[in-house]
């Protein structure tokens, strides 16, 4: 704990959030991280849909997904629903 | 006593009178589910609803966990929450008390209080309620029908002060009090109405770094309660406790603010003295027991005996210096459970009043009487019992058995 933390009567009750879950990086928590091989994806984005982070990124002006690293916790929900066995999980590196 | 307002008398069962108030209270949604002792106030207010005589949204759940659940969610969004449960229902919304007292939801709730299983048994004992002692909830025991109407129209200001926020429970006996026929004094429509108000939001800071009233509302978004370790949880907790302190001098000014307008008052809102002043002997109980106990007392105190009775009405928060101050005379005390607290030493309204009376320096010698289990009937004669055993305590100033059992076969 720092000195920088709010006393109990300085903060807001019920726990209500002080900073957007935005700037909370939960993707640190990951073991395994996604890998994609680029020749077996079709970009059928049902990775995306089943993301439950929101740490799959669609840029429709490459027409291309991206993983969020800094979200992504590494569950290995997108392998497993990947119909072309694209995404595989790796360990994480430091 | 004298009556402000104008009042019509109607013959309610404490259930009844429940949904009655309930009715008077612009309750924004009702989320329940039926189980008995309960079942008379939700069947009621189902009625109410069904006649379009409320304007309540009225939720059927699948179970309590969510009536709890539910109750929970209508009241962070800034909506007027009511509930009713008993006995395994209580228990099934074990997990959502804390999450409703932790989101400081001011969700009011009846507790029809009755027996756990097993054995099953469907009639009144405290063993629901004591058991959620510590799940953050106001807890009040009304003695009579009467007192449960005035109390759940009372427990809406209480929850939803802004000192407060804390969700509470209004116990009525099982049976005793949620079946049983009585002549209640109810208020107006338009007096309930204005004695309650709408709900009023203090501001908070969300994430987006705006000062907005605290509740769910789309156009200015917060997160309640989600998350909160080892860095946080602990302040959290800490508001908490400092909102049932606050709680006391609030339901004491309410008590206070309603006696004004309806005539009626229970104490200070939190214990209520029955000739303590002088009483040397003295018991202390919750809920409808106060009823025969007074009889009791006006028999002894025609005999010349100087034996009283104090009334815990709030049980959490524990008005200790009420408690404190009301017994300082007071040589003898029975502390009266209907409840049990397993291998404990004693039950639980005992071990509370015993331990805050260590601190004082006369304090009385004290016995619990662990009584009406599954809801077995106490009579006079035996509350009588506990005074004339009192009697010997004050004589020996010694208790030999500090825990007994009251209409139990030995």
């Amino acid at each position: 704990m720092t000195n920088q933390e709010k006393t109990w009567k300085e903060i807001a009750p019920a726990g209500v959030c002080s900073k957007s879950s935005t700037s909370f990086l939960t993707g640190d928590w990951k073991t395994y991280t996604p890998v994609r091989d680029l020749e077996k994806c079709t970009r059928c984005l049902l990775c995306a849909l089943f993301c439950p982070d929101g740490a799959i990124l669609w840029h429709p002006e490459k027409g291309d997904i991206s993983f969020d690293n800094s979200f992504c916790k590494g569950c290995g929900i997108c392998a497993n629903q990947c119909p072309t066995n694209a995404i595989t999980m790796k360990l994480a590196q430091e | 006593m004298q009556i402000v307002t104008k009042q019509k008398t109607m013959a309610l069962a404490g259930d009844q009178a429940v949904a009655y108030a309930v009715k008077q209270s612009d309750v924004d949604v009702v989320a329940a589910y039926p189980i008995t002792p309960q079942t008379i106030i939700v069947e009621k207010f189902s009625e109410y609803v069904a006649n379009g005589e409320v304007e309540t949204e009225f939720v059927c759940v699948e179970s309590e966990h969510s009536a709890m659940a539910a109750s929970l969610a209508a009241s962070a969004t800034g909506a007027r929450a009511f509930t009713a449960t008993a006995s395994a229902g209580l228990a099934l919304m074990h997990e959502m008390l804390f999450v409703t007292s932790g989101c400081r939801a001011p969700v009011v709730m009846a507790v029809a209080n009755r027996a756990l299983s097993a054995p099953l048994n469907i009639h009144g004992d405290h063993s629901d309620s004591m058991a959620q002692r510590d799940s953050g909830w106001i807890q009040m025991y009304a003695e009579n029908a009467q007192e449960a109407y005035d109390s759940i129209i009372q427990a809406f200001r209480i929850a939803e002060n802004s000192n407060v926020l804390l969700p509470v429970m209004v116990g009525l006996d099982g049976f005793t009090l949620s079946h049983t026929l009585e002549n209640v004094e109810t208020l107006l429509d338009e007096d309930v109405k204005a004695f309650i108000g709408t709900r009023k939001f203090s501001n908070v800071l969300t994430h987006e770094g705006k000062s907005v009233p605290f509740k769910l509302d789309p156009t200015n978004p917060m997160t309640m309660g989600p998350i909160a370790l080892q860095n946080y949880y602990f302040e959290f907790k800490r508001q908490q406790e400092e909102a049932m302190k606050n709680a006391l001098e609030v339901i004491e000014q309410i008590n206070g603010e309603y006696s004004k307008m309806s005539g009626r008052s229970y104490g200070n809102g939190l214990v209520e003295t029955y000739y303590l002043e002088d009483a040397e002997i003295a018991a202390i109980c919750l809920g409808s027991t106060a009823g025969t106990m007074k009889t009791v007392v006006d028999a002894l105190r025609q005999e010349g005996i100087k034996a009283g009775l104090l009334r815990l009405r709030t049980f959490r928060p524990l008005p200790f210096e009420a408690i404190r101050s009301a017994l300082s005379n007071v040589k003898a005390l029975a502390v009266m459970d209907k409840s049990m607290s397993f291998g404990g030493n004693g039950g639980p309204v005992f071990q509370e009043v015993r331990s805050l009376l260590y601190d004082t320096d006369n304090h009385p010698n004290i016995v619990n009487y662990i009584y009406g289990l599954g809801g077995r009937d106490t009579s006079p004669t035996e509350l009588r019992s506990i005074y004339e055993e009192l009697q010997n305590i004050l004589q020996a100033k010694h208790v030999e058995k500090p825990i007994q059992y009251l209409g139990l076969r030995e």
